[in-house]
């Protein structure tokens, strides 16, 4: 069994002295693991970098074997992404959700797509947090834990909030006196706009929220370190903005 | 084989960096050839080791005394601290000889995932060690990974509110090294590095 495709480095784990075993993501394939051989090595570890953009060649004698991971350079998105504080974190946040969430071996091409877009342009700056929020989004409906932003039978008014419990959008008027126990939904899930340090950090409260409860949390696992991390760097921003 | 002595101790040699059944059955054969000049002297080596070396209880380095040499030499220069992820990286600087200050051993990087976080790192001594005052700059000689890049930028963060320079190590060519045989991320990272000469 083998197969070579373009793949996403999601994950590397140090396996005896310089092996590692990798987690990638591709299209045709999904998220797949695979050993790979002096992967964290002198001369290999900077290839087998989280985020980098490959070509992988995966060997296996049987289909459900671990097998072995080989691969070329494409792009070197984590080196790329080093001196960026904000660039770093996202990389690590979108890395670490896709390894942590999707199930081995299930393509999903959109995910794939948008993770490719997110790590190929993670030098545009805070603007690309609209585009990583709309992603998780995106991964949530594809595991089954999709948000319901379509507005009520007849109504004309902007969906503004979302229940912490069905994910369901309601508007100003409909969330009433219960706002301060539902998620504000910015405007960017809804239309394709860039939004503000304040949306950003309400998109990713408002993902982070049903990646932690669904994707994760049915796992009996917390969200990821470092997308926590990429949460409070972002509300910090909005904090230093607002000062 | 040779017994259960024997066996143990090729157990227990291949489980040493480098070493795995093969090699650390010709390590056994050897020293077990030569019990007076070479397994014995080892033995006694391992044993005053274990029993001396401990953790320098300012650094983290391993020595026989606490503080450790480095810590303790007057002549460093103590107002330079370079934090490394391990011990290892500390031999190799000083075996480098091009690090004059103390150094600091974190532990460790920060994992993705959350299996290494700040509170599995040294960070709070570091901080003690800064806020006790005389430090003016830390050098931060952490891999050049994705982790260890996150690592240096939230210990930035935390520091260099406290008055003191932060600086990292450069990334990019490396000496000897023809520009055609490195991959595009060293050269990046060499190009950003660039300064005027």
């Amino acid at each position: 069994m083998e197969w070579e495709a373009a793949a996403l480095v999601l994950d590397v784990r140090l396996f005896g002295e310089a092996d590692a075993v990798a987690t990638v993501m591709t299209r045709e394939h999904g998220t797949h693991r695979g050993l790979a051989r002096g992967g964290l090595s002198r001369a290999r570890a900077s290839l087998w970098q989280p985020g980098n953009i490959v070509r992988a060649r995966w060997v296996g004698r049987l289909a459900d074997q671990l097998g072995s991971l080989s691969a070329e350079l494409v792009h070197p998105a984590g080196a790329l992404a080093m001196d960026d504080p904000l660039a770093l974190a996202m990389l690590r946040a979108v890395c670490a959700v896709a390894e942590g969430a999707l199930p081995d071996r299930v393509p999903h091409d959109r995910l794939f797509t948008g993770l490719l877009h997110l790590l190929a342009h993670l030098a545009a700056g805070p603007t690309l947090l609209a585009d990583l929020i709309r992603w998780e989004a995106a991964l949530l409906a594809d595991l089954g834990y999709g948000l319901t932003l379509s507005p009520p039978a007849g109504s004309n008014e902007p969906l503004a909030w979302v229940s912490p419990r069905t994910g369901r959008a309601v508007t100003e008027a409909d969330a009433g006196d219960w706002k301060a126990r539902l998620l504000r939904l910015p405007r960017l899930l809804l239309h394709d706009e860039a939004g503000d340090a304040g949306d950003w950090r309400d998109g990713l409260r408002l993902t982070g929220h049903f990646l932690a409860r669904d994707a994760f949390g049915l796992q009996h696992r917390p969200l990821p370190a470092a997308r926590l991390a990429l949460y409070d760097r972002v509300a910090a921003m909005e904090t230093s903005l607002d000062a | 084989m040779g017994g259960p002595e024997v066996e143990r101790l090729i157990a227990l040699l291949a489980k040493l960096p480098g070493l795995g059944p093969r090699s650390a059955r010709r390590a056994a054969l050897k020293l077990l050839q030569q019990p007076a000049t070479k397994m014995a002297p080892l033995a006694a080596a391992m044993a005053d080791a274990a029993r001396a070396v401990k953790t320098c209880a300012l650094c983290g380095n391993l020595d026989s005394a606490d503080p450790c040499g480095i810590c303790a030499d007057p002549r460093r220069d103590r107002t330079l601290i370079c934090v490394v992820e391990g011990v290892g990286d500390l031999w190799a600087l000083e075996r480098a000889g091009v690090h004059r200050g103390l150094y600091h051993i974190l532990g460790g990087t920060l994992s993705a995932l959350g299996g290494t976080g700040p509170d599995d790192l040294s960070v709070t001594p570091l901080l003690t060690r800064i806020g006790e005052g005389g430090v003016a700059e830390i050098i931060l000689a952490l891999g050049a990974t994705v982790d260890g890049a996150a690592t240096a930028h939230w210990l930035t963060e935390r520091i260099k509110p406290l008055g003191v320079a932060v600086s990292r190590v450069g990334h990019g060519v490396p000496i000897g090294g023809a520009l055609e045989i490195l991959d595009d991320g060293t050269l990046g990272a060499a190009l950003r590095a660039r300064r005027p000469v």
